[in-house]
């Protein structure tokens, strides 16, 4: 998910700044996101609720949780419950905390040593991804350089080229490196999220008065101090926006981790997943599909909860970056 | 290959010096000494035991774990670490991506017999007469034993094989009235049968596989491929494979074949509520069974492998693979003295024990192995009819030297027949037309 | 990349320019070394060919030739061409009314809708591609017991004929939310003035809907379409997993991508998968530039 791609549509520094805070939206939540102060009443007019609107987008919801709903009900079926038993109902068995117990104790508990790789590679992948798409989306959006520009073209046209067909060569050269089989060869990819360069360069385009800039400048701080100090407090829901993002993307990782890890003490939850559900292939071996599916339900939880405890934060990021007129 | 090998290694180097990352010096090649077979005596391999040292094995087969203990506790000083890689494909990806670095290699590879040819040929995989395995012709099974040599080496020990037999589930058979098929013709009959009785019961599963094809046209005498150093012949118009096809376009063409891809988790309810009748497959097989068809405990008996001529006794071997070690393995001494310890010496036990099913005369033939009762098959003595069949293996199969490329494209070509109007025979031709093509773009004369 | 300050008694202008690489240097760095290296080293794998028997040989533009003379890989270019053109303006078209829907601030629980139709995207593709795969089953899985249970004959969503739609299916369900979020979000920064100044007029919703909001987010549509192009012409790991399910209708040449995997992987043929993998990447850039740039002409 590195690869993720952008729109090569620079920000345009003259455009009108465009109004950070929500609307105030008949929804409860809306009203109290964030400390931003909630701007007039106009949309009050509208806060005639539709039974009908709300029927229609409940289809598009039940799309979106019915298969969630399955997996979670499923992740209380032992192994053969799964195949005997109507998908979206419970079975007679309600085995979900002896397959939790399973999915952590199964092989030496190997499990959980997935789950602390992913949160290794999340913190230092995600993290650092984060830090350098700050840097850059700055230096981007605050500095005229030479190259400036070739820059954002180099950056599309390399996310255009398939990932997948890159393996081997990216293997070949960690290789020489001494990196494969080592936990930087999933980080280090991590570190590029080029959606999120895009996002900062948006980001700080709008957030930051350039009368700032110049009047720290004047009192003589240095330019990271300028960042530092003055920048990067502004930039924070951006910020936290683009880490959510690329926690996301080091969180599902898979191709690559597949290509340059063999040892499975290293792997991330994705793969360990995956090596479970292809065991049941393997002569002499054992099929677990219960726990692929309770550990698939443990691997999104964290994740949802990420969501939920700071969507306040990334959604207005978002709409800061994300909008250019 | 060994210019392959240093030809990626440079090429790593010039996509590293592109980024100016690192110099050119890691492209020293690795030493030559293996292409031509080296000689190891006993006594080195003895003291290369006694001096220890760290053994890396990258190898899926589950029964491993119990012989690497039994191993390290055996030798105290020697360290070994047991790397599963991934299960085949996977693994001999990470093999040859290790092989053209020319790091990380690891000092032992488990290799299914089919993919073997692919790494010998290359000269990924080190010859073994030098090391004693020469003397091992009487200790194996002759259907393994032949599937680890290419033109005249050695290049890996049989870890286990999978003679085939008939898996079938009696209750199913019962209560359709139903007779064991002993013949390929009457098999049909009985999938035809069991249509009649119950459309939810199929008499197998197939949607095309490439390992469970060619065993059967190996069964049935068919020679399709054959190969010597770089002259490789694919033909598919022998009689066996003309028997194999026209059987099974019936089968396609009736639908008697349940459209369900082995190993999903839709194949396991099958074979769990007994929509999937029988299963003609490898001797590997009653392990799988027990874990992934618990609720078929009692119902599943084994029965001879369905004939291609009444009467006949030949059967083929289906999956299976041997330990190997790679060319450019540090510890070769330690790693051959490994490969007896788990494939000739005790380890043999030790995973005749696990549920594995052995490639060495010995152990197939010993009185406790073939008189085991399993109680998953109503106590029937299943290795009585396994063991049989390790004995009735058709001779003069062997695989492409690029039978891992060639199997991965048999669903693109032959798959078709299952799926649309196509014939199996242009399914075939389509087959043998796309191997010919890419033989000869690796540099073979196919003919 | 010179990182270090410059001398001191420069021009602050002057100085300015290098503090700009500076910060953009680590990017940079790390960039070159996980994006541009591998890429130029495939250009270097792709004029090259590698055989089992002989070894190497430098052939020029050889695999370029063969490129644009394989039939399979021009299929899996129309079969992912296909997939852009259907499930691509449906994707959006779904994202965008439900977009609409909830910033309408007609709907109960607004909120709630937008967590819950975000969620999938939290379901790494692996295990959204497993949990689908269990799903489709035509004899035990969810499609199954539909039939069981309603006496329906639906098709099976892994037969040659329906698997595109159904790994359509997948990607949408993954992405919908996501893109439904990137609208809303756009849609809440229009400046309430404009809605005031609508209400004055009198305008009706659906004129405020066309007349304020699309223009006012159409540079995250384009976004969102350029988006999804990329994705769709990089399209792997959805179809790369139901393979197991469903072997002859996801062949090893699927879609582009999933046969420069195969090429390499299976076949060992890195110098072709190099060229093919490159020849995608022209290609898709190429689409991207289209749309962008009749995107922006519109907006203009």
């Amino acid at each position: 998910m590195t690869t993720t791609p952008l729109a090569p549509t620079p920000p345009d520094r003259g455009a009108a700044p465009v109004r950070p805070g929500p609307r105030l939206r008949s929804s409860r939540s809306g009203a109290r996101r964030g400390g931003v102060p909630v701007t007039g009443a106009p949309a009050e007019r509208r806060a005639r609720r539709s039974p009908l609107l709300t029927a229609l987008t409940g289809i598009v919801l039940v799309y979106s949780v019915v298969p969630l709903l399955w997996l979670v009900i499923n992740a209380t079926k032992t192994q053969g419950d799964l195949f005997t038993s109507f998908g979206l109902w419970f079975s007679d068995d309600f085995s979900l905390w002896s397959n939790l117990t399973e999915t952590f104790t199964y092989d030496d508990g190997i499990f959980l040593r997935w789950l602390l790789n992913t949160l290794l590679y999340v913190v230092l992948g995600a993290g650092g991804a984060t830090a350098l798409a700050v840097l850059g989306g700055y230096a981007l959006a605050r500095f005229d350089f030479p190259g400036k520009k070739a820059v954002f073209a180099v950056v599309i046209g390399a996310v255009a080229v398939p990932g997948t067909a890159l393996a081997v060569p990216t293997f070949l050269m960690f290789s020489q490196m001494g990196l494969t089989n080592t936990p930087w060869a999933v980080i280090i990819p991590s570190l590029i999220s080029p959606f999120g360069l895009y996002l900062m360069w948006t980001f700080a385009t709008d957030a930051i008065p350039t009368e700032l800039m110049e009047a720290a400048r004047v009192d003589g701080a240095s330019e990271f101090r300028v960042f530092w100090q003055i920048c990067l407090p502004l930039l924070m829901p951006g910020v936290v926006t683009v880490l959510l993002f690329t926690m996301v993307a080091t969180w599902n990782n898979y191709f690559l981790p597949l290509i340059m890890l063999k040892d499975p003490d290293w792997y991330p939850l994705t793969l360990g997943l995956n090596a479970w559900n292809a065991q049941a292939s393997t002569a002499g071996s054992e099929a677990v599909f219960n726990l692929v599916i309770t550990g698939s339900v443990v691997t999104i939880l964290p994740l949802v909860a990420v969501f939920l405890l700071l969507q306040r934060y990334w959604q207005s990021g978002l709409a800061a970056g994300s909008v250019k007129e | 290959m060994k210019n392959t090998n240093r030809r990626n290694r440079w090429l790593g180097a010039v996509a590293v010096a592109a980024v100016g990352a690192l110099s050119l010096s890691a492209c020293g090649s690795g030493d030559d000494s293996a292409s031509g077979g080296e000689q190891v005596s006993a006594d080195a391999v003895d003291a290369a035991l006694e001096e220890g040292g760290t053994l890396t094995v990258w190898a899926w087969e589950p029964t491993l774990e119990k012989v690497v203990s039994d191993f390290e506790a055996e030798y105290p000083n020697v360290d070994v670490e047991l790397v599963n890689a991934g299960t085949g494909n996977d693994q001999y990806t990470a093999l040859q991506n290790a092989v053209s670095a020319g790091k990380g290699v690891p000092d032992v590879a488990q290799v299914e017999y089919y993919a073997l040819p692919q790494f010998s040929l290359a000269g990924s995989v080190s010859e073994l007469s030098g090391f004693g395995a020469a003397d091992l012709e009487d200790t194996f099974t002759p259907g393994p034993w032949s599937s680890v040599q290419q033109d005249d080496g050695i290049y890996g020990l049989p870890m286990d094989s999978g003679p085939m037999a008939m898996f079938y589930n009696q209750e199913v058979f019962e209560e359709y009235g139903i007779e064991v098929p002993t013949t390929w013709e009457e098999f049909m009959q009985a999938g035809r049968d069991l249509q009649a009785a119950d459309p939810d019961v199929y008499i197998t599963n197939d949607t095309g596989d490439a390992g469970f094809a060619t065993s059967l046209m190996w069964q049935a005498g068919a020679q399709p491929f054959a190969s010597e150093g770089e002259d490789v012949t694919i033909e598919f118009s022998d009689e066996g494979a003309q028997t194999y096809a026209d059987t099974w376009q019936t089968m396609i063409d009736e639908e008697l074949l349940a459209p369900i891809s082995s190993w999903s988790d839709e194949w396991f309810s099958g074979l769990n509520d007994g929509t999937v009748a029988t299963l003609v497959t490898g001797a590997w097989m009653p392990a799988n069974l027990e874990s992934g068809a618990p609720d078929g405990k009692g119902d599943w008996r084994v029965a001879p492998m369905p004939q291609w001529e009444a009467g006949a006794e030949t059967t083929a071997e289906n999956g299976g693979s041997s330990l190997t070690i790679p060319t450019d393995a540090q510890e070769k001494e330690l790693a051959y003295a490994f490969l007896e310890y788990a494939n000739v010496e005790d380890g043999v036990q030790t995973r005749v024990d696990g549920g594995a099913f052995p490639a060495t005369v010995a152990e197939i033939e010993s009185d406790e192995f073939v008189g085991k009762e399993f109680p998953y098959f109503g106590d029937q003595k299943v290795n009585e009819v396994l063991s049989e069949s390790a004995g009735q293996v058709a001779e003069g199969w062997s695989y492409l030297p690029f039978q891992v490329y060639a199997n991965s494209i048999f669903n693109d070509t032959v798959g078709q027949a299952y799926v649309s109007d196509e014939p199996l025979a242009d399914g075939l031709a389509a087959w043998q037309e796309q191997m010919t093509e890419y033989g000869e773009q690796q540099g073979f004369s196919v003919s | 990349m010179a990182v270090q300050q410059p001398i001191a008694d420069r021009a602050p202008r002057n100085r300015r320019r290098w503090t700009g690489w500076g910060f953009l240097a680590p990017f940079v760095a790390v960039f070159a070394l996980v994006f541009l290296a591998p890429i130029v080293y495939s250009v270097h794998l792709s004029l090259f060919r590698d055989q089992l028997i002989g070894g190497t040989s430098f052939v020029g533009l050889d695999n370029y030739t063969q490129v644009l003379g394989d039939d399979a890989f021009w299929e899996s270019l129309t079969r992912v061409g296909l997939f852009l053109v259907v499930q691509v303006p449906v994707m959006l078209l779904l994202a965008l009314l439900v977009a609409l829907a909830i910033d309408s601030g007609r709907l109960y629980g607004a909120s709630f809708f937008r967590i819950s139709i975000f969620l999938p995207y939290a379901v790494p593709a692996v295990v959204a591609s497993l949990m689908w795969g269990f799903m489709y089953g035509d004899r035990f899985g969810l499609v199954g017991n539909v039939n069981d249970a309603f006496g329906t004959s639906l098709p099976d969503p892994l037969s040659p004929t329906w698997v595109l739609a159904s790994i359509g299916n997948i990607v949408t369900w993954e992405f919908v939310g996501y893109n439904m979020l990137i609208f809303f979000a756009a849609l809440r920064t229009i400046p309430t003035s404009l809605y005031e100044a609508a209400s004055i007029d009198g305008a009706s919703e659906w004129r405020v809907i066309t007349s304020i909001k699309l223009p006012a987010i159409r540079g995250a549509l384009v976004v969102a379409t350029i988006f999804s192009i990329i994705g769709s012409f990089q399209l792997f790991n959805e179809p790369s997993i139901l393979q197991s399910l469903a072997p002859n209708a996801i062949t090893t040449d699927f879609t582009p991508n999933l046969y420069a995997y195969s090429l390499s992987f299976s076949g060992q043929q890195y110098n072709y998968s190099a060229t093919v993998a490159i020849v995608m990447g022209l290609v898709t850039m190429v689409i991207a530039y289209v749309v962008q740039l009749r995107g922006m002409r519109k907006e203009l």
